[in-house]
């Protein structure tokens, strides 16, 4: 057999393993990949980025609407430094991806050569696993670990680091992909026992709730979930990274939950007698305070990582499994209910928020456009059928609140780290990873200014997504807090910003401003029909407030209507 | 109101006491600091920690003694488990285990021309001499870390301990089980590939 470059034989394991698309930056020390990457261009789709943490978060977005892994490219040093807050949150939210790093060469590791940073040990503590190739003969291997890890169980990122000399040598190239490792058993074996226990809680209990999280999404049990609900008659709510996994006009669908969430699944938290959480994890800003969170019911959970159990709150019958496998076997234990009077008590909650909230929100009851009737018309137009893409902040919760999903994997945003500066690149590759779906970037003032430079990505490549950019001039949710908790002292969160138009007009990207209420619909259909990407500049009210609103570390039975 | 969450942990949850961890891993660079961060990002200090190999070709045994609550140490343990490169990790309280420790100390030669104390401390601790130099001789000791330091303070007395040295804690689970045994079932369990 002939031997290739480490280089080549690194492309052809990607290919192997199924990957279309590479977002990346080259660089000194990943030259001889990018090289012979030349020689595949036809095969392989690379995006230039025009920063590191771009072609991450990309990578973050096409994996996160094509359940494939992302797979992106970064030079030694400032190139893999540069990944860093997309791996960490590409950990907290449980996508898989693969990154490929450059190194200097071996001889020169722990000199501080030109470039040379210590990126095992920086990504350590956020990534799945992480390993650096040292010998090309490790290269195939190491690749095909990386995406079985990455991909398996509980999804998360690796970090892969290959060091020049690796890249250099010449290795024979027999590829065989990894189907086990001794020390790694992501699927846990799902025992009956568990299945039966938590079917008789099932049976018996007057109000029970399901809580959904992205585990569903992540184990395609989208199907299971319908059939699970439609028997028991349970009310589904769902976390924000479990949007879109239940359409939100199904019968049984009760709402969002959380610190902005609705107001029913919140407070019926506390009066359900059974929880039955799904692939979710109960991060704080779903339970506010713990001590005080579904004080009145037992807890089943359905969970893939073992130590997400008992993490923060105690479980009375925990479900260590796939939620897919875990809700097939439930479903055939479940009697067929009806909880009709339970998800009418949530009905009159949702009157209640609606009379206090939504109405105020959606029919220009505001000087300027608000938020919500912004999302709440886009909703309308693409009938909730769009992939949805937010950053972080007040128009991420409120995009949250109004856009009425109705397809999976359409609630694109950064959940646990909460990464400004998501969006813009997370959209191009959402765009990029379903082609055939519309992809709309919903961005604040704030978080665009993070990775703006991708707009010229977007131009280069003529990346069709539609950029809804709702400018308010101000750190809207920092502003909200100060207004609420810190005696309205607005503490550096005004902006003076840039003609957002012209700075479209620079990189080649049609635009157009919104300001008035009576060009919404309009400008919106003139925004969707636009071939190719656009930037649609809306000016929206200065100070308005999300709410409903739990309080950090307050009861979800205190959350506030005003 | 009712309360639940990290507050229905009951009261023997929240006693801090002494556990061992007991880790099985891959022989991987880097994997010392993988677990030790696990420990630092919740601010749990280690107070003794031993790395080595086992009797297992390729497979490394962590042991690590903490003082913590059962509560925080089985989440420690749940992450630890989690290292891809982690085989198994085991949390054992002091009854559970047979542990030792083993102490070196480098002592003046010439206190034993003093009369024949040192010697009757050292036979009545069970320690033993492992080299006699003309200028210094060691003595080993294994026992609990409160039989050596009783030793040391002992010896300390003479004045003339050059240097001391304490290992970390190695230990044994009281359980039956065979570490090569227990190493080549899981080499056998089929990962069911949902999802691949």
């Amino acid at each position: 057999m002939s031997k290739i470059l480490g280089s080549e034989a690194l492309i052809k394991s990607l290919i192997k393993e199924g990957v279309d698309t590479i977002f990346g930056y080259p660089g000194g020390a990943i030259m001889p990949i990018y090289d012979s990457l030349y020689s595949y261009k036809n095969t392989l789709n690379h995006i230039l980025t025009r920063h590191e943490q771009g072609a991450i978060h990309a990578a973050q977005g096409y994996s996160r609407v094509s359940g494939k892994v992302g797979v992106c490219f970064a030079t030694s040093g400032p190139g893999a430094t540069n990944l860093i807050t997309g791996i960490a949150d590409a950990q907290i939210d449980s996508t898989p991806l693969v990154c490929i790093t450059g190194q200097v060469p071996s001889q020169l590791l722990g000199t501080d050569a030109f470039q040379e940073s210590d990126v095992i040990g920086i990504s350590m503590p956020v990534t799945k696993w992480n390993y650096q190739i040292s010998s090309g003969d490790e290269i195939q291997k190491i690749i095909a670990k990386a995406f079985y890890i990455a991909k398996s169980g509980r999804p998360g990122p690796v970090l892969i680091d290959i060091t020049k000399d690796a890249q250099f040598s010449y290795v024979k190239f027999d590829y065989k992909k990894c189907e086990r490792i001794r020390s790694y058993h992501p699927y846990p074996i799902l025992k009956n026992k568990k299945i039966e226990q938590a079917a008789k809680l099932i049976n018996k209990s007057k109000k029970p709730l399901i809580l959904v999280g992205q585990g569903i999404i992540l184990s395609n049990a989208e199907k299971e979930l319908i059939q699970f609900t439609d028997k028991t008659g349970i009310p589904v709510a769902s976390t924000l990274l479990g949007l879109s996994s239940i359409k939100c006009d199904h019968k049984n669908y009760v709402g969002y939950l959380g610190m902005h969430g609705n107001y029913g699944p919140n407070v019926k938290t506390n009066e359900s007698d059974l929880i039955i959480a799904i692939g979710m994890r109960f991060d704080d800003r779903v339970t506010g305070d713990t001590s005080k969170y579904a004080i009145n019911a037992k807890i089943i959970h359905i969970e893939i990582d073992p130590s997400e159990i008992d993490k923060i709150i105690k479980t009375n019958v925990a479900i260590n499994a796939d939620a897919k496998e875990a809700l097939t076997q439930l479903i055939k234990l479940v009697e067929k209910r009806n909880h009709s009077n339970w998800i009418n008590e949530f009905r009159e909650c949702d009157k209640i928020e609606y009379e206090k909230i939504i109405k105020k929100d959606i029919n220009g009851e505001y000087e300027k456009l608000s938020m919500a009737e912004v999302i709440n018309k886009i909703s309308e137009i693409t009938k909730g059928n769009s992939i949805i893409v937010t950053d972080v902040g007040q128009h991420q919760m409120i995009a949250s609140r109004y856009y009425k999903f109705n397809k999976s994997k359409s609630n694109i945003t950064s959940g646990g780290l909460g990464t400004m500066g998501f969006a813009l690149p997370a959209s191009m590759g959402a765009k990029i990873g379903n082609k055939n779906r519309e992809v709309i970037a919903i961005v604040g003032d704030g978080g665009i200014q993070m990775t703006i430079q991708e707009l010229a990505t977007i131009s280069q490549y003529n990346i069709n997504v539609k950029i809804l950019l709702l400018n308010n001039n101000f750190l809207g949710m920092v502003r909200q807090w100060q207004q609420l908790f810190f005696d309205n002292r607005y503490s550096f969160t005004e902006m003076k910003n840039p003609d957002f138009n012209k700075i479209a007009d620079g990189y080649g990207i049609t635009n157009s401003k919104l300001e008035k209420r009576e060009k919404l619909e309009e400008e919106l259909i003139k925004f969707l029909d636009h071939k190719g990407p656009y930037l649609l500049n809306v000016t929206v009210e200065k100070e308005e407030n999300v709410f409903p609103m739990v309080p950090s570390g307050e009861s979800v039975s205190n959350i506030r209507l005003e | 109101m009712k309360k639940r969450g990290l507050y229905q942990f009951n009261k023997i949850e929240n006693e801090v006491k002494e556990f061992t961890l007991s880790v099985l891993t891959e022989d991987k660079a880097g994997l010392l600091n993988h677990i030790t961060i696990i420990f630092n990002r919740r601010k749990i200090n280690i107070n003794s920690l031993n790395v080595s190999s086992t009797e297992v070709k390729g497979v490394s045994r962590f042991t690590i003694v903490v003082e913590s609550t059962k509560e925080k140490i089985t989440k420690v343990l749940n992450h630890i488990n989690k290292i891809v490169d982690v085989i198994a990790a085991f949390l054992y309280e002091g009854n559970e285990i047979y542990y030792q420790e083993i102490a070196l100390y480098k002592l003046s030669t010439k206190i034993f021309m003093k009369g024949d104390d040192v010697e009757r401390i050292i036979k009545a601790h069970g320690a033993e001499i492992l080299i006699i130099e003309e200028d210094h001789t060691v003595i080993q000791k294994t026992g609990s870390k409160k039989e050596t330091q009783n030793l040391y303070s002992e010896l300390e007395k003479f004045g003339e301990v050059l240097e001391f040295a304490r290992s970390g804690r190695v230990a044994l689970s009281k359980k039956k089980r065979k570490t090569v045994n227990f190493i080549k079932r899981l080499e056998k369990i089929k990962s069911n590939k949902l999802n691949l």
